[in-house]
């Protein structure tokens, strides 16, 4: 096993930097998005509501592999994508639909008090939103979304059917070249562990303290 | 609007539906099967049985944090290396249930804690032994709140079968994949359905969820 | 603070443990019993083929009947027959990416799946005389100048290719001064062509041939620049069952039943002469 690795190790270390870079960039990318989508969901406004429900609707009950399907064979037709560019792309539209839900919740389990004591106090909706509601949602929904991180890296994998260099792909090319069907994919599976394990149990710890703070 | 219709033929639609089939075969079985090894996992994790719990813990902790995908390729050429050999369908069935028992173990785990205190103080107070404080007590009220998380990880379930693509199983996009690649001008319109199909069933499956859910509440 | 301690205890028990694993499982493959393919088909009276389900007129899934077609497939059902009469046939579908290891792993028996065979994949697997004799071609667009392989070793051309073939290499010798770009499958490499993603789409004759029947947009050019054998691939541990395969493949020759099938797929497309692939 350690000989396996250290025989790949450029392959390994470089899957793991686009499997890493790959999720920092969806993160910020369905982060923003998200954050967007939840405001036009709370808006007094009946159509970006609307707006924003479909397209929320539509996104997470659709595999996550379809979309990215979509963009690398549909899409770059017109766009040229590579795998890599085709994967984020897919995996940031993918997570921004359940960012924006988590931070839906956040913003509604803020006291709507808060908001009206803000709005009389002569703020307009955008500076109550953006001074006084939103600080506080995004304290509250902070576990909520590392997990969300979590589930982005792990679906980070997608990448591996379009050629997108990240860890899976290449366990998957070195397993076809070496005929291994073990060791590549243990290496690969300790290496995703490295990322998750910690930020997962990092969570929990902090939900727990968020938990007891709160009561 | 000719190739519309073109790829819109009853052969094709026919040989989407019989994919749509084998993912909703997969995923109901999964289902039903995560549901009641996870639910078991959970509570003994819930219930502190010394090492044996922490062991458990660990291994849905290790699963948990694992992609799905990387879980699939172990059970369908990893697993044959022991000697288990299984067919595409068994092996993906297998793959998804043991990945969203764990997911399922912890849903049911904090569903639990979310108790309040107060209630599992009482009852073992009024003698009710553990298991039967659980039983009657703690479980009915907390798989009563883990309705929505439990249905959203079955939505996630049903689209993540479409990851078993990879082993070829003949599930609904794979077979997308196979009319798309046979007429290329059927992508667009190949797409589309495959949206429409994965959407109906899984708005459908949340609506049930959400209709439950309001009737416990009731 | 001890909880932490614990946690990261836990991490490292389990990272330890599957590792364990790892090696307890490795050492288990090492003890590999002979012939046992052979044995796993005379014992369960069926034989199980991996063959191709998207290139035509070698292995190809009908969408009307949802049955796998060509002449993979029915090489495969005569030589299982040859081997014994009573065998049933059960096919499962094949990437070039998952044939080798589901081989090995004995999820299948054989595989007869457009398989050149090259010295590399000797070394991992056994492979059955050749079958069919393919050899590596070029497929442009209809109006396309390109005439074969020599008009394109220029700098600016883009030739597609598919990821995993070894025709991807031999195109970087042919043409050194063309760029490859390696798509994922021949669906995807299809498209690019047809829309001047790429200049021409390489691969092998049997490959491009089925991709190019009944497109009014493409047209396979020039001869074939490389051999490219075709073999039935087998697990190395089973001589016995290789050897059955062997003489399978020499009685369809000698009885004609092996022409038959080389015309029933091929003598209909146009620009190729099946007795070259017969050879």
């Amino acid at each position: 096993m350690w000989t396996l690795f250290q025989s790949h190790a450029n392959e390994f270390i470089s899957g793991f930097g686009w499997t890493i870079l790959s999720s920092i960039i969806a993160l910020a990318g369905s982060l923003v998005l998200g954050t967007v989508f939840a405001l036009m969901e709370v808006v007094p406004n009946r159509l970006t509501n609307i707006i924003a429900k479909i397209y929320i609707e539509i996104v997470r009950n659709i595999p996550l592999l379809v979309i990215t399907m979509f963009f690398y064979v549909v899409v770059a037709r017109v766009w040229h994508l590579n795998g890599f560019a085709a994967g984020t792309i897919g995996l940031t539209l993918y997570t921004s639909a359940f960012i924006a839900e988590t931070v839906r919740a956040g913003i509604n389990s803020v006291d709507k008090g808060q908001l009206e004591g803000a709005l009389s106090n002569g703020l307009s909706w955008w500076e109550s939103m953006r001074y006084v509601v939103l600080p506080q949602a995004f304290r509250l929904v902070i576990p909520p979304l590392g997990n969300q991180f979590i589930s982005l890296i792990k679906n980070s994998s997608i990448l591996a059917f379009v050629a997108g260099m990240d860890l899976m792909y290449q366990a998957n090319m070195l397993s076809q070249a070496t005929f291994d069907t073990f060791g590549p994919y243990i290496i690969v599976g300790i290496l995703y562990l490295i990322l998750t394990m910690p930020l997962s149990y990092y969570m929990q710890y902090l939900e727990k303290h968020l938990a007891q703070g709160g009561a | 609007m000719q190739e519309l219709i073109q790829a819109y033929s009853w052969i094709n639609l026919r040989f989407l539906l019989m994919g749509l089939w084998v993912t909703i075969e997969v995923s109901v079985i999964s289902i039903g099967l995560s549901f009641v090894i996870g639910s078991l996992l959970g509570i003994i994790r819930y219930m502190k049985l010394g090492w044996f719990s922490k062991i458990v813990g660990f291994i849905v902790d290790v699963i948990r944090n694992l992609p799905l995908l990387l879980i699939i390729f172990f059970t369908y050429f990893g697993l044959p290396k022991i000697g288990i050999h299984m067919g595409v369908m068994m092996s993906t069935t297998v793959a998804m249930t043991i990945f969203e028992s764990a997911m399922i173990a912890e849903i049911v785990r904090s569903g639990i804690l979310a108790v309040p205190k107060g209630q599992l103080e009482g009852a073992l107070s009024n003698g009710l032994t553990m298991p039967e404080t659980l039983w009657h007590i703690l479980l009915p009220q907390a798989y009563k709140k883990m309705i929505p998380p439990l249905v959203s990880q079955f939505v996630s379930l049903i689209k993540d079968t479409s990851l078993a693509t990879i082993i070829m199983l003949p599930e609904v996009t794979f077979r997308a994949q196979t009319i798309y690649a046979q007429k290329p001008q059927a992508i667009i319109p190949m797409f589309i359905m495959l949206a429409l199909l994965y959407f109906v069933l899984n708005f459908t499956v949340s609506q049930l969820g959400s209709y439950f859910d309001r009737r416990m509440e009731a | 603070m001890a909880r932490k301690v614990n946690q990261w205890l836990a991490t490292a028990l389990t990272t330890g443990g599957m590792v364990l694993l790892a090696l307890g499982l490795s050492t288990a493959t090492a003890s590999e019993v002979k012939n046992e393919a052979y044995q796993r088909i005379q014992k369960s009276d069926q034989m199980v083929w991996g063959v191709k389900g998207d290139t035509r007129l070698m292995g190809l899934m009908d969408i009307k009947t949802g049955k796998l077609q060509g002449f993979d497939i029915d090489m495969a059902r005569e030589v299982t027959h040859h081997i014994d009469p009573k065998l049933k046939v059960k096919l499962t579908q094949v990437t070039s990416g998952t044939r080798v290891p589901m081989l090995l792993n004995g999820n299948i028996d054989a595989v007869i799946a457009t398989m050149t065979i090259t010295p590399e994949r000797q070394k991992v697997v056994a492979f059955s005389d050749p079958y069919f004799n393919a050899g590596q071609a070029i497929m442009v667009r209809k109006d396309s100048k390109i005439k074969s392989v020599k008009d394109l070793n220029k700098s600016g051309v883009r030739v597609l290719g598919v990821t995993g073939s070894n025709s991807e290499q031999n195109m970087k010798k042919a043409a050194p001064k063309a760029k490859v770009v390696s798509l994922p499958d021949y669906a995807t490499a299809m498209t690019a062509l047809e829309t001047g993603q790429g200049d021409a789409l390489t691969s092998d004759s049997g490959i491009l041939y089925g991709l190019a029947y009944g497109d009014q947009k493409v047209k396979v050019v020039g001869k074939t620049f490389t051999e490219e054998p075709y073999g039935i691939a087998l697990d190395k541990n089973n001589p016995k069952l290789q050897k059955k395969v062997n003489q399978a493949i020499k009685k369809m020759r000698k009885d004609g039943s092996y022409d038959h099938l080389v015309k029933k797929w091929f003598s209909r497309v146009p620009g190729l002469d099946w007795k070259e692939i017969a050879k």
